[in-house]
């Protein structure tokens, strides 16, 4: 049966109704048309859905929205914008980082909790900490100049 | 509808406005001199009809000076667009800024092929480098008679045509034609595709006078998509849509023949489309069709499990009859001069079945409404969409507006065409426009996938050591069991699940080289496909199609001679590549890693954890790319980090060498990813490859530590391909540097853990 549900994302609260098991990703795109986070595997494999919760990465393909609540939803689209880019965001722009850029929301999003939570991180660590992420394009050397040049801005 | 797309698509609607005027004039009677007088006139008020042989059809100079590019091809993420405007504001002397490039939509671009065989710049560059070159020619003469001045003193400078020798002389292209359309006619030859060509009288610059072909400008659509402003094809959205699934047998070749509707009888809004083979749901809500999609109850027909176990493929391939056999180059007489050598060497490699497995799944949008369809799709070849659709709907092919949208990395004959024809048969039978996106499972298990194959070398030595003949076999499945686009239905899954009549093609490909050995044959062959019909199996094109599984055998081929008879791989290549462009990106790519000579393999590692390096090289079509990999091996894992890369890479004349950077460096991952860890997994029923865990590619603890790309540039050489050509070598580098490595020269593609180590046993 569908329940309504309230949720902040990206600073706005929102109300939706949906099947409780309904996955954050189709509420975020179909109901609020937030189409950033992309369907990349359903199964949490890929990351290219990947949104914070509360701060951490968080697969919404695999987060059902009962389990949102109350807590804070930042997609790509809340997490800097043209004037205020993260400065992720700003290293992908100067890198040219993508191909497609489907995948990209797996990789900024994950990438800024990491930076956020380490600082002056190494290649190696940098490596570890994105190791679950998919791109079939092929981008990773640029990755990782982006998310260095990151590193190197956030101190 | 989003609101990025519905501007975009206000003003494509705009331009057809005005084509439509124009089919009601043609109908009316013109008098003779009025229409000899159209004819003359170079700019009309109404656009002229949107074929091959109208430059209108690729430039159109808007009233602010602006110019306007319509392109019959995609970019898929290469950056392709970038270089399409800087060789388009090049001929015509405009700002690059000033340009503007629509791609991809049938309604403003005529078929120039799509994304296909790294034509972008190839034959579709050339194609509006050609038309932006008599746009120029044609305002020239336009402004002659304007100022009064013959057109050779003049010259234009961002858009505007000066005297040469008196500045006050000046009047615009806008002045000239702004708002207006060329009426001008080409010279086209006749064909559509990649081969279309259309050169009107102009002659193009010459390169020494370029100042926009050659920069490295950047891409302008990434920071769209990094602030999250562009709409993918999977964002569209249109009123009263309705999301869709397909739902596939559990073993390939099943039918329905039983569907329980009351299964999901729960489901607000789902319900079921069920024709043949052909098996989708359809609801309100995307969550609501997959739940349906899942929860259907079906029965499906007794079918015989189609394939054989996956450790007896390669025995298949041996033993299965040949359906085709083509030779590609034959020189002398190889068969005679075997039977005399004073050696023989052979080998034979073997390549799995790959997958796109592109980051997100295939996905259209099919909106049929008053017998007209639009759709949108990320497909590589909306032109042959459009013509798919038309077919599959039996709706006129002008009926049918395709606009190509960025979707997930496209390599090849993906998911995409597929996509569209199913959701096109769904759109039909529900009455609404539908947007159907595959699930994981079925975007890597029943994409069409590379071929697998089997290669056997040879090749004959005299006495001091010679190579005096090489014989060169390809035996596998088809690159075009399904063709390399969706327009005929019997090439998709909806028009096979539907029962149409199949038309498997064959064809595979030999080795690019300049090997100049005195007697030489390259051949291939093909076998039929392991089940006919709607398979997980089916074979077509994927990103260098077939390029990489014959590159792995020849170059490590090659790499085998040269150490059976103790030579520095490079040395032994140099004795035997004719070709002095080939010459070159060997010798470069040798010197920038710091080749120092000696043979294969090193012998001077202990313990579990060795080093080597190899090189490989290869031609495809006019451009050339040499490839050395130093790689590390643990013998105990069977672990390969593909460590250090240098490439060296020439194809013409660079448009964009930042664009060409990046488009190469992610060519040499992307088939580092097939080289080490690629292969679709199968069992009797079907495949089991089926998401990231069962078809791993390579992660970011797995990319190389370096990539060092020498870049050669010929501006007097026409450009060629380049999405591609750096794919090729990447195999056989690597497992020749893991032969330097080891000793053990690995002749099974993937070079995974596994393989690795029960090579090295």
């Amino acid at each position: 049966m569908s329940q309504t549900f309230s949720l902040n994302v990206n600073g706005k609260d929102h109300t939706v109704e949906a099947e409780p098991d309904t996955p954050l990703l189709y509420v975020l795109r179909d109901d609020l048309g937030l189409n950033n986070p992309h369907f990349g595997c359903g199964l949490g494999q890929c990351g290219a859905c990947t949104v914070h919760i509360d701060g951490k990465p968080v697969h919404s393909c695999r987060r059902p929205i009962s389990e949102v609540g109350v807590k804070k939803v930042v997609t790509l689209a809340g997490l800097g914008t043209p004037d205020r880019p993260h400065p992720l965001q700003a290293a992908y722009v100067q890198e040219e980082v993508p191909q497609c850029a489907y995948c990209i929301n797996g990789w900024i999003m994950t990438a800024a909790a990491f930076l956020r939570d380490n600082k002056k991180p190494t290649d190696a660590e940098i490596r570890t900490a994105l190791r679950h992420l998919k791109c079939r394009c092929g981008t990773h050397m640029a990755i990782l100049r982006a998310v260095k040049r990151a590193a190197a801005m956030m101190g | 509808m989003t609101k990025h797309e519905k501007s975009a698509n206000f003003s494509r609607r705009a331009v057809l406005k005005a084509g439509g005027a124009l089919v009601v004039s043609v109908g009316a009677p013109i008098a003779f001199d009025s229409a000899r007088a159209a004819e003359s006139d170079p700019a009309v008020a109404t656009k002229p009809a949107l074929t091959p042989d109208q430059l209108s059809s690729y430039i159109a100079v808007n009233a602010d000076g602006t110019v306007s590019a319509y392109f019959g091809k995609m970019d898929m993420g290469q950056g392709l667009s970038v270089a399409i405007r800087q060789m388009v504001a090049e001929e015509l002397d405009v700002p690059f800024a000033s340009m503007k490039l629509f791609i991809g939509d049938t309604d403003t671009s005529v078929n120039q092929g799509g994304a296909s065989g790294s034509t972008g710049v190839q034959d579709g560059g050339k194609q509006m480098r050609m038309a932006a070159a008599e746009a120029r020619r044609v305002l020239v003469e336009m402004a002659a008679d304007k100022l009064g001045l013959p057109a050779d003193q003049l010259t234009v400078k961002d858009g505007v045509v000066h005297a040469a020798n008196d500045a006050t002389k000046t009047i615009s292209y806008a002045q000239l034609i702004g708002g207006q359309f060329f009426n001008v006619h080409l010279d086209w030859n006749g064909k559509y595709g990649n081969p279309l060509y259309a050169p009107g009288k102009a002659k193009p610059k010459n390169p020494k006078d370029y100042t926009i072909v050659g920069k490295p400008l950047p891409r302008q659509d990434i920071a769209p998509k990094v602030f999250a402003q562009t709409d993918f094809a999977m964002d569209i959205k249109v009123p009263g849509m309705v999301h869709g699934r397909m739902i596939r047998p559990a073993i390939a070749g099943a039918v329905p023949v039983k569907v329980d509707e009351s299964s999901i009888a729960d489901i607000p809004s789902a319900r079921v489309v069920w024709d043949n083979g052909f098996l989708g749901v359809v609801a309100e809500k995307e969550w609501d069709a997959i739940r349906a999609a899942r929860r259907l109850k079906v029965e499906w027909s007794n079918a015989t499990p189609p394939f054989p176990n996956q450790a007896a493929l390669y025995d298949h391939i041996r033993k299965a009859s040949t359906r085709k056999r083509e030779v590609g180059e034959q020189i002398g007489n190889v068969d005679d001069v075997f039977k005399t050598a004073a050696r023989v060497i052979e080998a034979e490699y073997e390549w799995p079945f790959q997958s796109h497995a592109r980051m997100g799944p295939g996905c259209a949008l099919v909106d049929i409404k008053d017998g007209h369809v639009t759709c949108w799709t990320g497909t590589q070849k909306a032109h042959f969409v459009q013509t798919g659709l038309a077919n599959i709907l039996q709706i006129p092919h002008d009926h049918v507006h395709v606009i190509w949208t960025t979707g997930p990395g496209s390599y090849g004959r993906s998911d995409a065409d597929d996509c569209v024809a199913d959701a096109a048969v769904l759109a039909r039978a529900v009455g609404k426009p539908v947007r159907l996106q595959y699930m994981r499972d079925q975007g890597t298990g029943w994409d069409p996938k590379a071929p697998a194959s089997i290669h056997r070398v040879r090749a004959a030595l005299d006495a001091s050591g010679n190579v005096v003949a090489y014989d060169f076999l390809s035996k596998g499945f088809s690159r075009v069991d399904v063709d390399t686009n969706g327009s005929q239905p019997r090439d998709t899954l909806a028009g096979q699940t539907l029962g149409v009549a199949l038309k498997s093609g064959d064809g595979f490909g030999v080795p690019g080289d300049s090997y100049g050995f005195a007697n030489k044959r390259t051949a291939w062959e093909t076998i039929a496909p392991l089940l006919d019909r709607a398979s997980p199996l089916r074979t077509a094109h994927m990103r260098d199609p077939v390029g990489p599984q014959i590159h792995f055998a020849s170059e490590s081929f090659i790499d085998e001679l040269a150490a059976a008879l103790k030579v520095d791989p490079v040395e032994f290549r140099l004795r035997y590549v004719k070709d002095p462009r080939d010459v070159a990106v060997i010798k470069a790519a040798a010197q920038k890693a710091g080749w120092q000579s000696r043979p294969a393999p090193r012998n001077d590692q202990r313990g579990d954890k060795v080093s080597g390096r190899g090189i490989s090289y290869a031609q495809r079509g006019p451009t050339r790319v040499a490839v050395i990999a130093e790689v590390d091996v643990n013998r105990s894992t069977g672990k390969i980090w593909a460590r250090k890369f240098t490439v060296a890479h020439d194809c013409g004349q660079i448009i964009n060498p930042d664009g060409l950077h990046h488009v190469i460096e992610n060519n040499v991952v992307q088939a580092t990813s097939r080289t080490l860890w690629e292969e679709v997994k199968f069992d009797n029923k079907t495949v089991t490859s089926v998401d990231w865990r069962t078809y791993p590619i390579l992660d970011m603890t797995e990319a190389p530590e370096q990539v060092d790309i020498v870049m050669i540039n010929h501006p007097e050489i026409a450009p060629s391909g380049a999405g591609e050509a750096a794919s090729r070598p990447v195999p056989a580098a690597i497992a020749n540097a893991v032969f330097d490595a080891t000793g053990v020269r690995i002749r099974r593609a993937p070079l995974s853990p596994e393989n690795v180590k029960s090579a090295l046993s």
